[in-house]
């Protein structure tokens, strides 16, 4: 202060420390914000009940400076891209080596229907495929049973047996594309139902590119497609994971999910925390297995929710990544840097979309969409303006893919790499985060570990209490939702076209897999089933080659998971709210 | 004379709709409101509901599904109400269920639909206004 005192005197306090130089001029800035700051008259309208913390009630203050930069080691927390900790990102170039896939996520009604829509897709310059089951797929229930009555072909594709898988995937090079499969339960079937398809085709299953997202501990937690207790499941996880690792170089094994975790109501920490501890339960189970952690860790890959919350979203990718890659390294001593790399798709958020003037959800999601890529996203899904009433149109699909392809090509968000990093929020913004998702490791390992935590009901806690939180601040309005709770006009009901799936897909079928029971070899299909029931009792076996011989006898999903019941029996949850 | 006990209601979800976050929601806000609410927790058939409602002796039975199933597992509640002698349940619902099926449903006898983004507290309100006549009808 002494310094300032020397200074020439100037006209207005503020301007002189403005005009100052060096560390005592910059601290003189500072405290002249701060003074300015103080003055102002902070905003009372609805929505600015929340402008001091984040959609995940985060605390903000209202500006960062480099003050907020003491403590961090730039080698230690930030470093470069491509390189430990890959906060920065795991590739060096970014996207100037490679663009993130835009990977629509596809299915509905048959397989013929949805076959078409895949067509279309590429067509139009989408660049992997992603299969939406059915519920009932989901479930492990054929099209025609009693449980299936009015989902099939609702939220997805059906797919019952291998003659589906190979409709589904008609006139589509499987050795050139490659698929994301979005099952969890049934997970090892759709796996060996897909290989079947590629091998009756003649592409090998070494050659076969894609991810399964077959993570199951989120189901218990969030997504509630569960069919199995967590052990009996985890433990063909394991065996998936096995498979994988001796046969299928390319294959993603699985996918482990934030995104369901957020749509079911997280903050976007919980998601950030239960996500990759998710994720570490799996890589313990494969070593506990005997795998070595560098033969499957480098393909693990994640699945994250960008949400509205722009830098939010973007500090928690890189909080992420740099989570996993010390942990990976530190924790679970993996040697090999693609084992310390977190890769990860998007899907911006479901829940964020209204109802209300559904086409306010086409800006949302390009927000969302440049909040994932500015977080390094390695691929992304973006949502149809009329997903929260419907399956989207053609239209609504093309209108999510080109927003993609904006963003790609027009906005220039791709020139720089990690063009946050450094900035004073960002970083801290990443370091709070990871220091939030630290504390919730800690209390789950206070629980014995991510299954214990589950069967206590721990996550589906903390998970209703943060979305009945949520709610609570739009109905006071210190959150505002547009069109929502705020701006909202009189709507003429919907004027959209929406997509609907009729009866007669789910009449056409029951009949398609009763047809395919009927006219198959029984003793072949028994037989088989017979078979995997001993591998799934004997934990010594692995179940995947039994379970791709029950599917090529063209045994059912339904009458596979059957028999795997029969073993392992289904889980029911204690009902809490 | 009215009862003093509180509102009972049941929050119910259907078929193989795991979407329990509108569900809890409600739950928890009900709740809140100073009624009695029962979970049916996930995948209950239209039969199991419908008696859980009438063990419980429930003044409404709110039914969230986001799965796209709502034209089938709707009518199916209505019909297990008319079959044990329980119309007289306010039965209301809510979830991704656009516009016209919303007023077809209403026209089968659905005494709401909620759809996304329906404030807490209309939701409220039409609980304790219906589920509150009922009480006066049926005592």
């Amino acid at each position: 202060m002494a310094k300032m005192i020397e200074r020439p005197a100037q006209q207005n306090g503020s301007g002189s420390a403005a005009n100052g130089s060096g560390a005592a001029g910059f601290e003189a800035q500072r405290a002249a914000w701060e003074a300015a700051y103080a003055q102002g008259r902070r905003r009372r309208e609805p929505g600015s009940g929340a402008t001091d913390r984040t959609i995940s009630d985060i605390p903000l203050e209202p500006l960062y400076g480099p003050q907020d930069d003491a403590g961090r080691d730039l080698a230690r927390d930030v470093a470069y891209p491509g390189a430990y900790p890959y906060t920065r990102g795991i590739h060096p170039g970014g996207y100037r080596d490679r663009l993130w896939t835009m990977r629509q996520f596809a299915g509905f009604g048959n397989a013929r229907q949805t076959n078409e829509r895949y067509h279309f897709l590429l067509s139009q310059g989408q660049m992997g495929l992603s299969v939406a089951f059915d519920m009932p797929t989901l479930m492990g229930f054929d099209s025609d049973a009693p449980q299936a009555l009015g989902e099939v072909g609702k939220c997805g594709v059906a797919i019952d047996s291998l003659r589906d898988m190979q409709t589904l995937f008609d006139g589509i090079d499987l050795g050139v594309i490659t698929t994301s499969m979005t099952i969890n339960g049934p997970a090892p079937i759709a796996l060996a139902q897909y290989i079947a398809t590629a091998e009756a085709k003649g592409v090998p299953r070494a050659a076969l590119g894609g991810t399964l997202q077959a993570d199951i501990l989120k189901e218990y937690i969030a997504q509630k497609e569960w069919i199995f207790p967590p052990r009996p499941h985890v433990r063909l996880i394991v065996d998936m994971m096995k498979f994988c690792t001796a046969e299928m170089p390319k294959w993603n094994t699985i996918s482990i999910s934030g995104y369901h975790i957020r749509e079911a109501g997280s903050t976007a920490v919980q998601e950030l925390a239960f996500t990759l501890a998710d994720g570490f339960a799996y890589v313990e189970a494969a070593t506990k297995a005997g795998l070595d952690i560098d033969a499957f860790a480098p393909r693990l890959s994640f699945f994250f929710n960008s949400h509205i919350d722009f830098f939010e979203e973007i500090c928690k990718f890189r909080a992420a990544r740099r989570i996993y890659a010390r942990r990976m390294r530190e924790r679970y001593g993996a040697k090999d840097p693609r084992s310390w790399t977190l890769r990860f798709h998007t899907q911006t958020a479901g829940c964020s979309a209204t109802a209300q003037q559904p086409e306010n959800n086409i800006v949302r999601v390009a927000y969302e969409a440049m909040a994932a890529v500015l977080g390094g996203t390695q691929s992304l899904h973006t949502n149809s303006m009329d997903e929260v009433l419907a399956l989207p149109t053609e239209k609504s699909v093309e209108i999510a893919l080109r927003t993609q392809q904006v963003l790609a090509y027009e906005t220039n968000v791709t020139n720089v790499v990690d063009p946050l990093g450094g900035s004073y929020f960002v970083e801290a913004l990443t370091d709070e985060m990871e220091k939030q998702a630290e504390d919730y490791f800690r209390q789950i390992d206070e629980y014995g570990g991510v299954v214990e935590a589950i069967e206590a009901g721990f996550f589906q806690h903390e998970i209703a209490d943060a979305s009945y939180r949520y709610q609570r601040s739009l109905e006071t309005k210190e959150r505002i939702i547009v069109g929502v709770n705020a701006f909202e006009r009189e709507e003429a009901e919907s004027d959209i076209d929406l997509l609907k799936i009729g009866r007669d897909i789910e009449l056409g079928q029951a009949r398609a897999v009763q047809d395919v029971r009927s006219n198959r070899d029984a003793a072949s299909a028994e037989h088989a089933l017979a078979e995997l029931k001993r591998a799934c009792a004997d934990e010594t076996r692995n179940v995947m080659p039994p379970l791709i011989d029950a599917v090529n006898a063209l045994a059912t999903e339904g009458e596979i998971v059957q028999a795997m019941v029969e073993v392992y029996g289904r889980y029911t949850e204690r009902a809490a709210f | 004379m009215v009862s003093e006990r509180p509102l009972r209601i049941i929050v119910a979800k259907a078929g193989l709709d795991g979407h329990d976050r509108g569900a809890k929601v409600i739950a928890r806000a009900l709740r809140d409101a100073g009624m009695e609410v029962i979970y049916t927790g996930l995948f209950q058939t239209p039969e199991q509901i419908v008696q859980t409602a009438i063990q419980e002796d429930a003044d409404g039975i709110g039914l969230s599904i986001l799965s796209g199933a709502h034209m089938t597992l709707f009518p199916a509640v209505l019909e297990q109400l008319a079959a044990q002698d329980a119309s007289d349940v306010v039965f209301f619902g809510g979830g991704t269920i656009p516009a016209d099926d919303a007023r077809e449903l209403r026209r089968l006898g659905v005494r709401e639909i909620f759809t996304p983004g329906a404030p807490l507290s209309d939701i409220i309100a039409f609980v304790q206004r219906e589920c509150g006549h009922r009480r006066e009808l049926v005592g």
